[in-house]
């Protein structure tokens, strides 16, 4: 059993991103994410990590990929006008294949937008934000103890596929305070022949570039790329459910709005609805087949996608339910978190 | 080598044999040469990491025979802080271009060089956008035609050019500021003693040196290697002076 702390979302992920061998933090400041920066500041002088506060996102990202090139596992954060900032340098990093760990702490935009929580960065996350045919995964944690192990994981997968990986939270994950258990602190021993450390005599010289401008060569880079993304489909997918056995209603929901979605299955089954919610850990890539299955099954009536947005993850939904049933969506946005019981009215003025 | 002989001039083995695709005349050439030389006779080749910019010189890495990162425009100096900040015991350098380091990463630059970040720049100022055909850079002389100022660079309307040697050599933590160029072998060699310089006081750990190379561009200039050696002398010299602005005091040398 590792440590128990009553911690904040943010800096539990500053403090697990010490534990799972963080030595480099490049960052900016903005609302709702600075506590990760400010905490890690803070423990700066008691670790083996370097922190630098850039002079923006944009130079954060291209630290990131210096930093990441010479071999180290390195940490962003940043909230949504900022991510907005580093697509660019993601793009690069994708391309460049250089294991980096970008957490967006999403509020709510489009423009400066607010600093209330938000989930309407879901296509900019997982559709590539940037240009070119990339992904990265993008892990949705919806508590925070989810913040602090979808650091280790998202280390390691980083490490794993030589990808930037996201972690999508908001700012309700951010700054609320919950109970977290803290993994030990792993001694972290990079394998990363390919990083850029200076060319000893038994190798040729790295070289770690996203120019290919031969077509040929690019369209081979594209390629393997791709069969990196497949890979990832196969083994990396993950999601968690609630009350899904003999649901007939199922609920889609992510992050934030999927602790609200929880809530709304209970106060729906009291009133004698089979609700069931469907989590997606992963929103990419996303777990479509498993969602077809439950589209195939007889007793399931329909499905509702719960987001903080327009509607922007139910276009994965419906993708995954391929048309044979219904797909309805519920949202709030702006930063305005939906209300358990506002779902479960949702939900009843569908059935009628 | 043959009894009675002297080898007196060879190529570096810091370059590569790939053959050098850079226009006729351009001082990049020489520039890559006479940095890879000091890397070679430093003898830190397994130390050394470069960035690469976005410019004529984005294949540099082609050439030089060492680890380099390729950087996208005008982040080469972020690009360095982070490679240098995780590895502060090798030698890095940005190698950067006036539209790179001067127009779209004026802020980077100013900020490494603010903090006094412990790499080299080597800044080639050529006056203009050389891979893109030859547009109007930050350094563009007042009155010089490119593509996009066909009548001339008006102040009026853009500015005077950019001094970068001066405006860096204004920071505390910047130890080392020069501009050079290679235009005559008294010159190159100059520049090539800059480099080392900059690179032996980055060993020192003094903080950031800037080497500023004023550079020509034959094709983007419309001229041939020699007139471009004139303008250099007549109209680039008198706006951006061969000199050394800033150096590392005695005791810390």
């Amino acid at each position: 059993m590792g440590e128990i702390r009553l911690m904040k979302g943010n800096e539990a992920l500053g403090e697990a991103a010490i534990r799972a061998g963080l030595q480099g933090y490049f960052g900016y400041p903005i609302t709702p994410q600075s506590e990760v920066m400010e905490y890690l500041a803070q423990q700066e002088p008691h670790h083996n990590y370097v922190f630098l506060q850039a002079e923006s996102e944009v130079a954060a990202v291209n630290m990131m990929y210096g930093a990441g090139g010479a071999g180290a596992r390195v940490l962003t954060t940043t909230s949504s006008p900022g991510f907005s900032l580093m697509q660019e340098g993601i793009s690069y990093i994708a391309c460049a294949e250089i294991p980096c760990l970008f957490c967006n702490v999403v509020r709510g935009g489009p423009g400066l937008g607010t600093i209330q929580p938000s989930q309407s960065d879901y296509f900019q996350s997982t559709k590539g934000g940037g240009h070119g045919d990339y992904h990265t995964i993008v892990l949705a944690p919806n508590s925070v103890q989810e913040m602090v192990d979808f650091v280790y994981l998202g280390f390691n997968l980083a490490d794993k596929y030589r990808t930037p990986v996201t972690i999508l939270s908001d700012g309700a994950i951010g700054q609320m305070m919950e109970k977290v258990e803290l993994p030990d602190p792993v001694e972290y021993k990079p394998d990363k022949p390919w990083a850029t450390t200076g060319k000893t005599k038994d190798r040729e010289r790295n070289i770690l570039t996203s120019l290919y401008i031969q077509s040929e060569d690019m369209e081979k880079k594209n390629q393997k790329l791709q069969k990196k993304y497949e890979k990832i489909k196969q083994n990396e997918i993950r999601f968690d459910e609630y009350k899904t056995e003999d649901a007939e209603i199922i609920i889609v929901s992510f992050g934030l709005s999927s602790r609200v979605s929880r809530k709304s299955v209970d106060i729906g089954r009291a009133q004698g609805m089979k609700i069931g919610l469907f989590r997606p850990q992963t929103v990419w890539p996303f777990p479509y087949e498993k969602l077809r299955e439950y589209a195939d099954k007889d007793r399931v009536k329909f499905f509702i996608s719960i987001e903080m947005n327009a509607g922007q993850m139910v276009e994965d939904v419906k993708l995954a339910v391929c048309g044979k049933k219904p797909v309805h969506f519920y949202g709030r946005m702006g930063g305005i978190v939906p209300d358990s019981y506002e779902v479960i009215e949702q939900i009843k003025k569908i059935k009628e | 080598m043959k009894k009675g002989y002297k080898l007196i001039y060879k190529r570096p083995q810091t370059l590569t044999k790939t053959r050098i695709n850079y226009c006729p005349g351009c001082f990049h050439s020489t520039m890559h040469k006479l940095l890879m030389e000091v890397v070679e006779e430093m003898g830190i080749q397994e130390k050394t990491v470069g960035v690469c910019p976005v410019g004529c010189s984005v294949f540099a890495y082609n050439y030089m025979n060492v680890d380099m990162q390729e950087a996208a425009h005008g982040r080469a100096a972020a690009v360095a802080t982070g490679i240098k900040r995780m590895l502060p015991d090798r030698y890095v350098f940005s190698y950067q271009g006036d539209g790179d380091l001067a127009a779209i990463g004026t802020a980077e630059t100013l900020h490494a060089c603010n903090r006094g970040e412990n790499f080299t720049f080597v800044f080639i100022n050529n006056g203009i956008y050389g891979m893109t055909g030859g547009q109007m850079a930050p350094t563009t002389l007042e009155g010089q035609k490119t593509t996009t100022s066909p009548y001339g660079r008006d102040p009026e309307k853009i500015g005077l050019p950019l001094k970068m040697a001066e405006i860096v050599s204004q920071f505390e933590r910047v130890a080392y500021v020069e501009r050079v160029s290679c235009n005559t072998p008294a010159n190159t060699r100059k520049a090539k003693k800059a480099l080392r310089n900059a690179f032996e006081y980055q060993g020192k750990k003094l903080g950031t040196t800037f080497i500023e190379v004023a550079s020509n561009c034959p094709s983007g200039w419309k001229m041939t290697p020699e007139q471009s050696l004139k303008w250099l002398e007549e109209r680039v010299f008198p706006y951006y002076p061969l000199k050394v602005f800033k150096k590392p005091d005695k005791k810390e040398v």
